[in-house]
């Protein structure tokens, strides 16, 4: 008995620790988050890091590079070339953004309605996201094609213009072509969550809304859109980045021409890196694309975190 | 304040009908309950009058003006959701004020009639925190403020405590009450809860799969149910119900299949020598010498009162007793019902006799 009631009196260090460990929500939860910690700084920073170290050099593919410092990013400086690439970007970004916000809005409110073969247009509408990149973006080269272009043959017929569209090789005509491919293949991701979104408000609000004598639109306007909008917070980060960091449409669209006009961050830095061979050049012109998506990050940081309205207890 | 005229109304879901031809007056202030067991169609009926169904057939008139085709915003009703259906995103002031703010009424009256309603129901302090940050209690006095605040023709409440606990339940459904009392607004209050029927009502409405069947005060539901639903729906703990026959041979009483007598005050019209059921509630038994002979089963002490469950041939009976007696299961009681309050129920339709 004494002995048991010693034993209870001084645990074992190991087993005092442990329950210092169990009760301290912060040193178990750091022990959680260990193994996911290690991924990460393995597999995302060793190459993020790699790619800094690279812009710090004047590397070139089959040679190893010595570090001259910022020199890279003062030739880039100067280079009017990376700057309209900075342009398209942000205007490609912010262009197909809105757009697919707009659309996928629309969209998702429309799937949200008591159609007849809902769940048929549901998948319908996944479509575009299911093709693989490449594959739909070689049809719309076919769709864009100067001579063949389906588009230009539809409304020759309809007898709405009289020449075939120079989509891709126009500048104007170009930009706004890829935005439209990005736009196709970037809808379903939107429509979907922000569907997901619709989904999780409950009818009664709708119905108390009703009540309150609230016409169609006042609903969106008070109900709808306030309460969707920590998902749409999430969804357009997403958008942004994926966006932002596109490159195989554009690729098997028009390899950044014509004039350069549709060269983004990303295809300039592959460009530069690989068949022209001025590895460092290519890395510098990547990672200036870090400052843009971190304050993409830091501003869906800012734009997800919890509401005020969303804190306290459960229901 | 108005008048709601319910005529021969019907639903169907698609192919399936769920409520069959009903038809209720509610007059001008008068508080009405529809009660009745889950799935009987009452939530339905409540939002047919609110526009949220539309109806399939018959018709609903508020005041004087027929609703069918009129929509849910221009019929000037208020509803009080089941789960409360508060605009999450909403502080408490908004949430009570947001039909005034659809109306584009003046910030000094959405802030008059907001601070009026709040006061009225004790939630002055809160109007400034977000429904999660409130207690259920709370949530539903907000829902209640919610509709106040408008001054309606009708207000309609939907199971509105049943997620609260019980002694919340008591004190909300004394406060409804009384804020009926105040407002004088007609009022259609859906539960399955008997005891808030019965306590609340002006009038009470028995549903059962889809048709009424019974309306009438809640004493008059209780003392006269039409029929066997009825008897057995209201009132707690349940009514007795005894199956046997009428026997008219000298004095007219019904006789159990194990050869009971209980005593009939009358003889219905053509009810000798039919099978029947006596109803008989279980405040109503008493303890009498030259009563029927029953064992007892169980016996459950409550403090105010002493629920005994007994055996009369095969069948159980509920007895209710309020003096302090010591029984014991095993043990042998002669019982009798008190005076003038036995029901009798035709044994294949179970109407009243
Ligand atoms: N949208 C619907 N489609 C088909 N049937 C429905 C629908 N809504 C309700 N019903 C059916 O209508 C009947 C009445 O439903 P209702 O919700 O009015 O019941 P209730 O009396 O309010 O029950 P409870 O006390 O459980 O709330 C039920 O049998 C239900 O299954
Ligand atoms: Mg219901």
């Amino acid at each position: 008995m004494a002995d048991i009631a010693a034993h209870r009196a001084s645990p074992s260090p190991f087993r005092a620790w442990l329950s210092r460990v169990g009760q301290g929500r912060h040193l178990l939860g750091l022990l959680f988050l260990l193994p996911a910690a290690v991924f990460l700084l393995f597999f995302l920073t060793y190459p993020l890091g790699l790619g800094v170290w690279l812009g710090f050099t004047d590397t070139r593919i089959g040679r190893e590079g010595v570090f001259i410092g910022l020199e890279n990013y003062e030739s880039l400086m100067g280079d009017s070339v990376f700057w309209l690439a900075v342009f398209n970007t942000l205007l490609y970004t912010i262009g197909a953004s809105i757009l697919k916000f707009a659309l996928g809005l629309w969209l998702a409110l429309l799937l949200n309605q008591n159609l007849p073969f809902k769940s048929f247009f549901r998948a319908i509408v996944l479509l575009p996201w299911v093709v693989p990149t490449v594959l739909s973006a070689i049809a719309f080269w076919w769709i864009f094609d100067a001579q063949f272009s389906v588009i230009s043959w539809a409304l020759i017929k309809l007898g709405l213009i009289d020449h075939n569209i120079n989509f891709l090789g126009d500048t104007t005509n170009a930009r706004a072509s890829v935005i439209a491919a990005n736009v196709w293949r970037g809808i379903p991701f939107v429509a979907i969550s922000l569907l997901a979104g619709l989904q999780t408000i409950p009818q009664s609000l709708h119905e108390a809304a009703t009540l309150d004598g609230a016409t169609g639109w006042q609903r969106f306007r008070y109900i709808t859109l306030p309460m969707l909008s920590p998902i749409i917070a999430v969804v357009m980060t997403f958008s942004v980045l994926f966006t932002f960091t596109d490159f195989q449409l554009i690729y098997v669209l028009t390899r950044g021409g014509p004039l350069n006009a549709t060269h983004l961050m990303a295809t300039l830095s592959f460009q530069r890196a690989i068949p022209g061979g001025q590895l460092g050049e290519g890395a510098a012109i990547a990672v200036a694309m870090i400052p843009f998506l971190l304050s993409a990050i830091l501003f869906s940081y800012f734009g997800l975190q919890r509401r005020k309205w969303q804190q306290g207890g459960g229901d | 304040m108005a008048t709601v005229d319910i005529r021969a109304v019907t639903k169907a879901y698609g192919a399936t009908p769920v409520i069959h031809g009903v038809d209720i007056d509610i007059r001008d202030g008068e508080f009405v309950v529809l009660v009745g067991p889950s799935g009987c169609g009452k939530s339905t009926l409540l939002r047919m009058i609110a526009g949220l169904e539309n109806i399939s057939g018959g018709e609903i008139r508020i005041g004087s003006r027929v609703v069918n085709d009129v929509p849910p915003k221009e019929r000037d009703i208020a509803m009080v959701f089941q789960n409360y259906a508060l605009y999450p995103h909403m502080t408490v002031g908004a949430n009570m004020g947001f039909s005034l703010k659809l109306r584009n009424a003046p910030k000094a009256e959405i802030d008059g009639r907001v601070n009026r309603a709040a006061g009225i129901l004790g939630l002055s302090h809160l109007l400034d925190r977000f429904p999660r940050q409130l207690s259920g209690g709370q949530r539903q006095r907000v829902a209640m403020g919610r509709a106040i605040v408008r001054d309606p023709q009708v207000f309609l409440f939907d199971e509105p405590l049943s997620n609260l606990d019980a002694k919340l339940r008591v004190q909300m459904r004394t406060e409804i009450k009384e804020l009926h009392q105040r407002l004088k607004t007609t009022t259609v209050y859906v539960t399955h809860d008997q005891i808030e029927a019965m306590t609340m009502a002006d009038k009470i409405v028995v549903m059962h799969d889809g048709v009424v069947e019974q309306i009438g005060a809640p004493l008059d539901l209780y003392d006269a149910p039409a029929n066997q639903f009825v008897a057995g729906f209201i009132g707690s703990p349940s009514m007795n119900f005894i199956k046997g026959k009428v026997d008219a041979t000298g004095a007219a009483a019904f006789v159990t299949p194990s050869g009971a007598r209980l005593p009939l005050e009358r003889l219905p019209e053509g009810a000798a020598g039919k099978d029947a059921v006596y109803g008989l509630r279980p405040e109503h038994i008493r303890i009498s010498p030259d009563g029927v002979p029953v064992e007892i089963v169980v016996v459950e002490p409550t403090g105010s009162e002493i629920l005994v469950i007994a055996r009369l041939g095969e069948q159980e009976i509920a007895c209710l007793f309020r003096e302090r007696l010591s029984l014991k299961p095993g043990e042998t009681i002669h019982i009798a019902p008190q005076a003038g309050v036995t029901h009798l129920f035709d044994g294949a339709t179970g109407r009243r006799l």
